[in-house]
Order: structure tokens, then sequence, then C-alpha cells
């Protein structure tokens, strides 16, 4: 596909979680919980404000139309910030560091004063209503000629753990975004973009790892489309899928927009009807338990209300998608019935009730009551407005699904939703200390380096310097361990030993480093390891591990030690009998250095020492 | 205003000036701080009228009266500082939480615009004289927007100041009016529930929970706030809440002990005594403290467990007493009845015409001096009435638990 004539344009939004000991406007640690070891629970309505300027953001009035009840689990590590029961502590400055090394690693410029304010959500994720976010600097570059627009410093939301019942262990967790301008023209080139700036956070060793700690947000348009934002893409593989995805969704909405001109389509709120009376006796479990349906015929839309926008996703699942704003479970249309318990003779009944001709789609609402059908059916006949309208695709906020599609998810929200934060005072970033922030090596620059320094293969090299045990690749080096020798371990026997199903990540990095040494010592050997790596994830200490699996003495080793001890000690072993046992096995253990298990050296010693006693050689 | 930074022309709207930075809002609604050296002016906006705020009657439904006062519940931001103060008026209250025009209509008395740490005994006497008026003219329940710092000595004030026949409801927040997440709707919903209700003395109604499920009725005189920034901070002391308000369902519960509608007749007694003072004892605290207090009417003291000041401060209080300052004395505990009969100290607290705040607490115990004070000249009098219960804020016996 030619993206270029297209005018395919897109940015991206980079949210990454730090890894400070704090949390951005608490003293809580930042630690992910399990949701069964929440301490407690609470719940909180939520209602949209006015901005400063005396504005409601559109998004936030989108959200108002359903109930805001919101359920909460407090843990041992959340505090009163986070119940948002007590005013939050100034901006974390380890935080602020790492934005601002980011900041200068793209070539920004600080912000001199920089303020924190309130971007309201009132989806529940923030027990506040409110994100709090901080513009930190503007203006940096990216190798493809593009711009960093700005960077923010975020406070994490809350994790949904179901519905609206949310985890309160990632709340405040500290969180950059970095946002792009509209630089980028093919799918491939976002998926780039996201990859390089992905390897520029890590480059900081400051960063969370693992799934869900960073997630993109792809801001997308096509010439005659609109901007809209793709949130939470959690893989970045899936980038370039989902661009895809989105140019294909804009381009047939603007294909439908050019049919249903040519066909005269018409929504009018005039077309709609109270038909709970026709679904009296249905199968149709969704309609038997509603207390009001309402239809609309959609002039001209048949077929089209059907047709597929992306893998999964029609023209019918947009208008569902509004519908379920004010809390229905979505809506039916007569592209896609009979189904869902609804019959042929019901269809029928329904469309000659309509007045539907044959080009015409009738759209039918189920609601716990009047207001909600009616709410609901005003949202249909916004959606299947804009279809036909000048601005077929919508300006929206949209959620990724799985493979790649996408669901609305709210409007696209306007300045309005930004409010100071009234209880943090600005901070300044002075020249002194944005001249005192060292850049650190890009990981790449960093492979680049290991190649030839060590004599590593460069794709080993960055896939050392992308790994999350770099640092451990560093103590390594630091502590005169063979490159080589550190850098198979944690690529490649690790990686084996995970797959096996070992629980690798219980080694610490303590236990490598003894691991190592004990190789270049000569005192295990190097075959060693992935045994000794297995006993140590099992639980086993270090030392047990290695005494164990690398008695570094051999028994014949022993067999000569213990002999030697007896025989310069013979006359005590005379006088002693049995009972020199127990004095010669510290003489024998000291001697070995507590290399060898005890229950060995006794057994030999005990041998050694009838034999001395009966005379007899062993 | 447009701004040189980065290399780059922000284009924004100049928001105030702080410590010598111009702060600017960006078209992406983010605030920045730039030298002012790097903006230039180009355009003026023109100042935009405030918005009409009309708020329609419903016939049938209470007469209700909002008097605010300010605090958290009708705060906003301030660009002159940068933090919240209140600037809110009721009527503004009312539409910024329309479930309020379903229970009543009001009528709105702005009569301060206060942080509640700015209160005065003055104040309380232009309130009193307010919300009497309001209930004279025909309201079926007076509100008190309130901020929450010193609520319950202002509730505690109106309890001794007026005699009412309907409920007088304080209420705030916790949490400012400005973030999704306030208080101040949920607890301003379940005060117009209890004013329309059967209650009939002064209360304060804030959230029971962290929860948005239920909001407490407290007797004025009974009522501290226990916690500084949590939504039930407020709690009951000495008894349990008289009533309680569900949410969102409105439910009005009522214990027996709860004062009802009716039962009193309208009347103003609005004299206070300003010169008392409350004065929480310390180990080591010193006489000459206590001189400070030379010429004021009324001094209570928070003493220690069972009503207690050390024995060094006694000839001080005596001194006091003869120069004609009533004393009384009440417990830092909080919780329990004050006795000086036990111990050495409190005899001889007794010994000197210290009189035993019974289990009154500190507060309620100052602004009820205040009152008396301002009522009653003949001193015995006054030590009687101080050991009266004469608005629910000393029980004649201590039920169990705390």
């Amino acid at each position: 596909m030619d993206y270029k004539a297209l005018g395919l344009v897109a940015g991206i939004e980079i949210h990454q979680q730090l890894d400070t000991k704090e949390k951005l406007f608490c003293h809580c640690p930042t630690t992910l919980r399990e949701v069964d070891e929440h301490s407690g629970e609470f719940f909180r309505y939520l209602r949209a404000t006015e901005s400063e300027m005396g504005e409601i953001d559109r998004a936030a009035k989108e959200e108002m139309k359903r109930d805001r009840k919101f359920q909460y689990y407090t843990y041992d590590t959340t505090c009163l910030v986070e119940n948002d029961e007590e005013p939050p502590v100034p901006l974390n400055d380890e935080a602020l560091s790492v934005c601002l090394t980011i900041g200068k690693m793209f070539g920004m410029t600080p912000i001199p004063q920089i303020h924190t304010m309130r971007k309201l959500v009132i989806d529940g994720s923030n027990t506040s209503g409110f994100q709090r976010t901080a513009l930190v600097a503007v203006k940096g570059e990216l190798p493809n000629g593009g711009e960093i627009e700005t960077i923010c410093l975020e406070e994490e939301a809350a994790q949904r753990v179901k519905d609206d019942l949310f985890s309160l262990d990632r709340l405040g967790i500290p969180l950059i975004e970095i946002t792009t301008s509209p630089c980028m023209h093919s799918p491939e080139e976002v998926q780039k973009v996201a990859e390089y700036i992905g390897m520029v956070l890590r480059s900081t060793g400051k960063v969370k790892r693992g799934i869900g700690t960073i997630r993109q947000d792809v801001n997308i348009s096509i010439a005659g489309g609109a901007r809209v934002e793709i949130k939470g893409v959690q893989e970045l593989d899936l980038i370039a899928e989902v661009v895809r995805r989105e140019v294909q969704r804009q381009q047939t909405l603007l294909a439908i927009r050019n049919e249903l001109r040519m066909r005269n389509a018409l929504v009018a709120h005039a077309a709609s009807q109270d038909v709970t009376g026709l679904f009296k006796d249905t199968k149709s479990a969704v309609l038997k338990k509603a207390k009001r349906i309402s239809a609309i015929t959609l002039k001209g839309f048949a077929g089209l209300a059907g047709r597929e926008l992306q893998p999964g996703r029609r023209l019918g699942s947009e208008i569902s998608d509004y519908a379920k704003k004010c809390g229905v479970g979505g809506i039916f249309h007569t592209d896609e019935l009979p189904a869902y318990g609804v019959t042929e003779e019901e269809v029928v009944r329904l469309r000659s009730h309509m007045h539907a001709e044959e080009q015409d789609c009738v759209v039918i609402v189920s609601g716990a009551n009047e207001k909600q059908a009616a709410c609901a059916l005003n949202q249909v006949i916004i959606r299947a407005g804009h279809a036909l309208s000048d601005t077929p695709v919508p300006e929206e906020t949209r959620k990724m699904l799985e493979e790649g599609s996408t669901a609305y998810m709210r409007p696209l929200p306007g300045a309005a939703r930004m409010y100071p934060e009234t209880d943090i005072l600005p901070v300044i970033v002075g020249e002194t200390r944005w001249n005192a922030i060292v850049v650190p090596e890009l990981l790449t620059e960093k492979a680049k380096r290991y190649a030839k320094d060590y004599a590593i293969d460069l794709n080993y090299a960055l896939q050392l310097a992308s790994s999350d045990k770099l640092p451990l690749f560093e103590r390594a080096i630091h502590e005169k361990i063979k490159p080589k020798l550190a850098a198979f371990t944690i690529l490649s026997t690790a990686t084996e030993l995970r797959r096996e199903g070992i629980e690798i990540r219980a080694v610490s990095d303590e236990g490598y480093l003894a691991i190592w040494h004990a190789v270049e010592s000569g005192r295990a050997a190097k075959e060693a390891i992935p045994d000794l790596l297995r006993s140590i994830a099992a639980g086993s200490p270090v030392d047990a591990a290695l005494a164990q699996l690398a008695p570094a003495i051999s028994r014949a080793d022993l067999e000569t030690i213990v002999k030697k001890i007896i025989a310069t000690r013979s006359d005590f072993v005379k006088e002693k009998g049995k009972a020199a046992l127990g004095p010669l096995m510290g003489l024998v253990m000291e001697e070995v250095r507590g290399s060898v298990d005890g229950k060995l050296v006794s057994e030999i010693l005990r041998r050694e020492i009838d034999a001395a006693l009966t005379g007899k050689s062993g | 205003m447009s701004c040189e930074y980065g290399g780059k022309t922000h284009k924004g709207i100049y928001i105030t000036s702080r410590n010598d930075m111009a702060v600017v809002k960006l078209s992406s609604g983010y605030n920045i701080g730039v030298p002012p050296s790097s903006c230039t002016c180009i355009e003026q906006t023109v100042p935009s009228t405030p918005r009409s705020r009309v708020v329609n009657n419903t016939p049938g439904l209470p007469d209700l009266s909002i008097v605010s006062t300010g605090g958290t519940i009708a705060s906003r931001i301030d660009y002159r500082t940068g933090s919240v103060t209140s600037q809110f008026d009721a009527s503004d209250i009312l539409v910024a939480i329309p479930e309020l025009a379903q229970i009543a209509n009001y009528r709105t008395l702005p009569l301060a615009a206060i942080l509640s740490e700015n209160m005065t005994p003055a104040i309380w006497q232009e309130l009193a004289r307010a919300v009497h008026a309001e209930i004279r003219d025909g309201a079926t329940g007076v509100i008190v927007t309130h901020g929450t710092d010193t609520m319950a000595y202002s509730a505690a004030a109106l309890s001794f100041m007026i005699d009412t026949p309907v409920p007088i409801v304080f209420v705030g927040s916790q949490r400012s009016a400005d973030r999704p997440s306030s208080d101040n709707a949920m607890n301003a919903v379940c005060a117009a529930a209890a004013a329309t209700s059967d209650l009939g003395e002064v209360a304060v109604v804030m959230h029971a929970t962290t929860s948005d499920d239920t909001c407490a009725i407290h007797r004025g005189t009974r009522v501290r706030k226990m916690h500084t920034s949590r939504r039930n901070a407020f709690q009951s002391v000495g008894i349990p809440p008289i009533g309680s308000v569900a949410f969102p369902s409105r439910t009005v519960t009522l214990t027996p002990d709860a004062v009802k509608r009716g039962t009193h007749t309208l009347a103003l007694h609005d004299n206070l005594e300003p010169h008392c003072a409350l004065l929480q004892f310390y180990p080591g605290m010193t006489p000459d403290l206590l001189r400070a207090y030379e010429g004021y009417k009324g001094l209570v003291l928070a003493g220690t467990g069972l009503g207690h000041v050390s024995t060094l401060l006694i000839p001080a209080i005596k001194k006091l007493i003869e120069a004609g300052t009533i004393v009384v004395m009440t417990s830092q505990c909080m919780h329990g009845r004050v006795c000086d009969r036990v111990y050495d100290t409190g005899r001889d607290l007794l010994n000197t015409g210290v009189i035993e705040g019974g289990d009154m607490l500190p507060e309620a115990a100052l602004v009820k001096l205040m009152w008396v004070l301002g009522n009653v000249k003949d001193k015995k009098n006054a030590a009687e009435m101080m050991q009266a219960d004469l608005k629910g804020e000393l029980n004649r016996r201590s039920a169990h638990g705390l």
C-alpha cells in the first residue's frame, strides 16, 4: 500500500514506568502486588469538574453519561495519598532527574519552572479523578529527522482489576511520557521510532522492565480522515499492524461516506420510535429483560452498518460503542439480524413497523429504563450522523483490542481537561542542575563497545545490552570475570533453563557472581554451571550448591589428605582410638576449607582411623 | 501571548507571574513557567462576561436556606498564590451539584468567604443572626457551608446561641470542590437531606467512612475533627452520632437521642464574651504562661488525664481565679470525664475554685464559656451553668466504650 499517497501521518506517545525508589507524589514503594494481597477496599463516585477556564472537557462529559461508582483495593504498600485522602508530597526528585537525563539524551530544552497539572480522567483509574502530570522538557530530535515534542512526568494510573474495580498498587508510580511530532509516514517507521525511543529509555538503567511497564499510544490520520489516538499498545511488534488497521478503518469509513451520500442516506431523530411492544414475546434474552426498546431507521445504511472496517470491526460496532457509553450492553442492527435470539419474523415486523425500505437499516437499543434507552438512541444518531458527514472519521481516543484492531473509548480530550495541581509547588530547573546531568551511553553504543573490546558477536552484544541483566554483566566485568563466560551464562544458559521451567529469576546477582568466581578459580567446572543455577533457583544457598555440585577436591585427593594427617599424628590416634575422629575431623575440614561435604570427610576419616588402628592400610 | 523557548515558538495564554517567571497556559493545557523576557504579547483577551447561573424552583419542595461562609466545599484556585481559596458562593454550589435541586428549593446567603481558621467569635455572632433571620423568614432548615478546620467550634457556638425548631446543618468538604473526587457533592446532598429531615438541632453532616456510602449526623456540641485530611475526619466524641444519611438513597435515620423538629421555639441569644481562652497543659509548663491570661474573663484548661496540671501551676491558677477569671477544667484525653477528687493535685485545683467541666470537649467548653459569660454576669450562676447540660454538650452519665 502506498501510505505516502494516502497521506498517512502518525506520531507516538510512549509511556514508560520509571524504576525509582518511591512513587511520584508519596513515599510509597513502586512495588506491584498480587490482587489477593489487598488489605482493604473502599468505593467512590467521580464527577466532572470545570477547568480553571470554566469549561468541562468533552471526554469527561462523555464519561459522565454513566454512573461513576468505582471500587478500590488498598495494600500495606499504599497510603492515604493513593486513597485521595492526603495532600501529595513534593514531586519526586529522583524521577525528575531521570526525565531530565532522557531530555538531555534527545537534545531537548528543559522548562525553567515546572508546573504540575491535573489532567482530568474520570474513568476511575485515578482515585482523585485526575492524573498529575508536568511538562518537563520540549523539542528534541529523532534519528529519522522527526521531533520529540515534549517530555512529561506523570503518575501511573491504578490498574483495572475488573470492570470498575481498581488496584492501587500501581497508582502513582512515576511515568515518563514522550510525545513525538506527527513525523512518521509508514507503519514500519512508527514501529522503528518506538523501538529507538524504547532503547534510549532503557539506556538510563532507570526504567522498569517487563510486560505493562511500557505502553505506546499511537496518533494516526490519513488525508480526509481525522486524528485518532490509539491507547495502550503494549507489544512493540504490534505497532505497525495497529497503524495498518487504522489506515484501513479510516479508508473504509471514507468509502462508506461516499456510498451513503450516493444513496442519499439520512439520519433523523424523527425516524425513531418506541418498539417495546413489538418484542413482547421475544426469545432474545437481551430484549426480554429490557424495560424500554427504541428503534431508529437509518435511511440508506443497509449493508453498510455491517461492512467490515478492520478485522472483527464493523460500522455497527462503532455505533454500538457509542451507545455503550449510556450503560447499555450494545445495539442490534438489521444487517446482523436475525440472530441473538431475534427471529426472522420479528425482523420483518420491525422493518415494516419502522417503514424501512430495502436500502435502510434499522437499529434497536434496549435500556433498563426510558432515560437509558433515550441516551443510547441519541448516541446512535450522533455516530451514524458522523458516518455521512464531512468528517466521517470522528476524532477519538480508541483502545486496542487483541491482534491490533481498536474500539472507541471517548472523544479526544481537549485542553479543558487541564487544571493546575494546587497542592504542589512549581519546581525550578536551574542551569547548574541541567549542566551537571551526565548523559549515559546508548545501549547500541555500549553493544558496539562490547563487541569490540570483548570480542563478542555484535548481535550477542546487542542482546546483552538490552537485557535486564546488563548491570550484572557490568559488575562481572568489574570483578574481572571473563566477559564471554558472563555473557554466555546470561544469554544462553539462563534462557535455556527458563525454557525448561526453572525459576531462574530466583538466582540473585550474587549467586551468578559466586558461580563465575568459582569457575574462574578452578573450584568449579564450567560444565557444572547449569546444575549450580538449577540448585540455587530451587532454593539452595550458594555455598551448599557449590559444595554439593562442585567439590573442588576429589575423593582421591581427600583420601590422601586424610592419610597424611593420620600419619603425622599416629601417636594421638593410637592413644585416643576411635575417639580421635572428632579432633581430626576439625583438622581435615580446615585443610579442605569446607569445600567437601562433612559427611564424606567423616566417612573416609573413620575408615582410615580403623585401618591405622588395625595396622592395615586402607 | 507567544513565547520563544527551546528554539520554538509556543503560543499560550498568560496566566500569572510566580517567583519572577511568567506562567503560560499552552494550547495543550499544560502550564509552564518561563522567563518573562522570552514572551511577547500578541493579543489582549477581552474578559468574558460571567455566565448566568439560574436556579429554578420546584413547587412542593421544602424551602431551605444555604448560608455560605467559605471553606473547601466552595474553594477554587487562586492565581495569586496558586493554592486554593474560598471564592464560590452558595449559588455556585447549586449549579455544581444539580442533585440538590431534587431535594428542596433554596435561598442562598453568602455571609463570608473565608477559610475557617480565620473565623472569629464576632463572625459566629453574625452567622447566628443570619441563620436566625432565615428561620424566622420561613426556612424549614438551614445549611451552613463552612471550612472544616473550625467547623466544630462554629457548630457549638450556634448550638448555644440559637434555640431552633428546625435543623441547622453544618457541612464542608475535606477534598477541594475542584477535584472530581471531592466529597463536597455527597456531603452537600446528605446535608440537604438532613436539613429536610425530622431533626431539630444544630448538627454537622460529613462522610462517615472513607467510601461514598454514608454521612454521619453529629451533634454540634459533641463533634470533633479527628483527622487532618481523611473524608471521615469528623467523629462524635462521648456519644454516638445522632443519625446518618445513606448515599445515594438520601435516607435519613435519626437515633432516639436526636432532638426532633419542632421541639424548641425559635430564639436568639447572641451575646458572647470573647475574652476567653483555651490552654493545653504539658509537662514542664511554667506559671508565666498562665499569667498571660490575667484579665481574661474565662479560661478553659485542657488538663491531663482526669483533669490535672502540675502542682507548680496551682498558685498561678489561684491568683487568676481570685482576680475574677472563671477557670474550667477539661481533659486532653478527649474521651471520658474529668474528676478532680481522686488525686491530690485535683483536690488542690478544686480548692482554688477550678470548675470541673465534666465530659465536655475542651473546644465546646471554651465556646460555652464565652456564651455563658456573655449572658450571665453572676459568677456563681455562670459556674452552675458550666456544669449543667444546655445543648447536649455535657452527659450526666458516661456510657460504655469510647
